[in-house]
């Protein structure tokens, strides 16, 4: 969008970078603790490289699209 | 997209009772920091939606990507992913039409040659570009049928993800309705179309975010595309799921019954060229759009994000013939809603009907004896096809993940709410309020007529939801309106644009009969299925296939009443028609760009693609 203020974008990166650390957090803590949720391909460790892609976006969004950058 | 037919049917889903999912405290967080968001956003934008052209138009002030986006992330409801997703489990890739052949070749054609005469005109509303082209009843008639529909059709999105809502995790019908209903209503009330823009965009990356770990996960555990290919031709005993075309010479020689004359003159001309060009709906997000060039980029953006759709929606729908297991890991087979619900233990019975559940397991005949026995015993549960995508997440998706997977589907509820309600307020307040009720207001004052239209409108949808969930039938024929109106809509627009010599009153004469023949069409098959093998000009068809010919008739009598009544009525002064005819209109030249920038040039891509996908799956 044009104009001032804040961007669409900057939104998507506050979610994603939220949805990004609660996800990984989870997933470093189940790696530590061991499988707490039936789910299969458990041995991938998904919530940790899901959440890890989730984080490096939101922050990427949240840094190019902060609020009051030229 | 509502009209195509294959959607999951909220009110035959509220017979599951059994969640299939349980959320943690992780996964609510998750859900609640979407909603916080989205009011975050209303109460942002608030602020920036003060005159009409902001509140209703989004100040035009969009750049190509988002109104992309967005355009495209209208039609990407959850009840439309479940939907397709179940089509995909019960006839493979054939289900992929309605994402290729049904929507690409439309969203170009809107973006090189019908996006300029909105634009030009600068028209609030397509009833609006009609009042200009075939004036005030052909704008009335649009403008009242589509605000009609669109308020229905909220109600039925909130039904939907109440529905969806309880059978996936449990919850009350009240309280999801009253959730949505009140996160709705605050975040476009306060920002209009900005705000249901802002969050269309958000939908479509959750969506992402949320869904494309199905196909991801799925694929590894299946071996690959190969293997996936290899184990359903194992299983269902033929490669039928893997071709669009090779099967749709004849009605019998494919599962949905659909020849390939309907499919491209029924699906890929006039349903899908009626949605995608003359829907508000979806054109209102690209007339938010900030200049001509960006408008007509938006639907050129959209057609790449669109032919990867399949890929979250039909992909899971596949990989759930192979890999979705049963509690005591056999292969778990689903079926259609109508076994469900026969199957079921609801809240009104006390115990299940064997006879009527065994008679309903025997008309599936994927089912064999052994999975029918267990059923009736009660140790095994049916699910239905339209559970293929939910089971598939939870297969996968452990705390956290599944909590995002579970926001995506609120979130393409609450913004195909959102854009129901967004696109009634424009056109209740343009093409109703103000011609027939208030002309002469001023700009505040038509802002808060669509304030409060939205406020009201979420009412009505609320009233609309529980309607729907107290007579299940209506379901089918709110959902068939849309059938109704598109295909004698896209008549009259195209002829208006291309056809200088067309009338005023052969506009308004070919809509009204356009929507008469249909509706008569719709009534007949419904009185006398026989009327089905006429209208299909097959008696081998199944219903997919009147749903394409219905529309591809009721496009030709529109089109033809208009042809004739132009003929003996006069025409409007060629000097009348700039802006709105295409040979009467200098379209504006649009400032050298670089030729990476130049819209046809995607164009031509994205044609290509689309063909080499029909041609490695044909």
């Amino acid at each position: 969008m044009h104009g001032s203020g804040i961007q669409i974008w900057f939104f998507i990166g506050v979610l994603l970078l939220i949805y990004g650390v609660l996800i990984l957090g989870y997933g470093i803590f189940e790696a530590v603790v061991g499988p707490l949720a039936p789910v299969e391909l458990n041995y991938l460790h998904t919530p940790i490289w899901w959440g890890g892609l989730l984080t490096v976006a939101g922050l990427l969004y949240c840094i190019k699209f902060r609020p009051g950058r030229a | 997209m509502t009209h195509f037919g294959a959607l999951a049917s909220p009110a035959l889903l509220a017979f599951s009772t059994v969640p299939i999912a349980h959320l943690t405290i992780l996964d609510m967080i998750v859900i609640a920091v979407y909603f916080g968001m989205v009011i975050w956003i209303g109460f942002y934008l608030k602020g920036r939606s003060n005159t009409s052209e902001e509140f209703f138009m989004a100040g035009r002030e969009m750049t190509a990507w988002i109104a992309g986006l967005s355009f495209v992330s209208a039609n990407l409801g959850s009840l439309e992913l479940m939907g397709w997703a179940g089509a995909a489990y019960q006839y493979g890739i054939l289900a992929t039409h309605w994402y290729w052949i049904g929507a690409i070749p439309a969203m170009i054609f809107l973006g090189l040659v019908m996006m300029p005469f909105y634009y030009v005109s600068k028209t609030h509303s397509v009833p609006g570009y009609l009042h200009l082209r075939f004036g005030e009843h052909a704008r009335i008639l649009a403008a009242i049928s589509f605000a009609t529909e669109m308020i229905l059709m909220s109600g039925v999105n909130m039904f939907a993800m109440a529905v969806v809502m309880k059978v996936v995790l449990g919850w009350s019908l009240t309280f999801s309705i009253l959730i949505s209903a009140a996160a709705v209503a605050i975040y476009v009330t306060l920002g209009g179309l900005r705000s249901a823009i802002f969050n269309e965009v958000m939908q479509f990356v959750l969506i992402w975010g949320g869904a494309l770990l199905v196909p991801i996960l799925g694929l590894i555990q299946a071996g690959g595309w190969d293997g996936l290919k290899k184990q359903i031709i194992k299983n269902m005993g033929t490669d039928s799921y893997f071709h669009i075309w090779r099967d749709t010479g004849h009605f019998s020689a494919n599962p949905m019954g659909v020849h390939w004359t309907g499919i491209v003159l029924g699906l890929g001309f006039v349903i899908s060229f009626g949605y995608w060009t003359t829907d508000f709906l979806v054109v209102q997000r690209v007339l938010a759009a900030h200049n001509l060039r960006a408008a007509r980029m938006a639907p050129i953006i959209a057609s790449y994000f669109k032919m990867a759709v399949p890929f979250i929606v039909i992909l899971p729908g596949l990989l759930g013939l192979v890999l979705l297991q049963n509690p005591d890991h056999s292969r778990m087979l689903l079926v259609g809603q109508d076994v469900v619900k026969s199957c079921t233990t609801d809240e009104s019975a006390s115990q299940m009907n064997t006879a009527e559940c065994s008679a309903a397991m025997d008309s599936q005949s994927t089912l064999p004896a052994d999975y029918k026995q267990k059923v009736l015993t009660g140790s095994q549960e049916l699910h239905s096809y339209n559970d293929a995508l939910p089971l598939m997440m939870v297969r996968y998706m452990g705390p956290g993940l599944l909590g995002l997977g579970i926001t995506a589907l609120i979130a393409g509820f609450m913004s195909g709410m959102a854009g129901n309600v967004s696109a009634f307020s424009t056109v209740w307040t343009y093409d109703i309020y103000k011609p027939l009720i208030k002309k002469n207001g001023s700009d505040s004052h038509y802002v808060s007529v669509g304030r409060w239209s939205i406020f009201i409108g979420v009412l009505v949808s609320i009233g609309a939801g529980y309607l729907v969930q107290h007579a299940h039938g209506i379901m089918d024929y709110v959902q068939a309106l849309f059938s109704f109106f598109i295909a004698p809509l896209l008549a009259a627009i195209l002829m208006g644009m291309f056809w200088k010599r067309a009338t005023a009153p052969a506009g308004f004469l070919g809509l009204l009969i356009g929507i008469v023949s249909s509706v008569g069409m719709f009534v007949w098959v419904k009185m006398n299925p026989a009327g089905l093998a006429t209208i299909a000009l097959s008696p081998d068809a199944k219903p997919m296939a009147e749903n394409l010919y219905r529309a591809w008739w009721a496009f030709c009598i529109a089109a033809i009443v208009i042809f004739l009544v132009s003929l003996v009525t006069k025409p409007k002064p060629v000097a009348e028609l700039d802006g709105l005819c295409y040979s009467c209109t200098v379209l504006p030249k649009e400032e050298p760009v670089p030729f990476y920038k130049n819209v046809w040039l995607w164009a031509l891509l994205a044609v290509c693609i689309f063909a080499a996908l029909n041609i490695i799956f044909w």
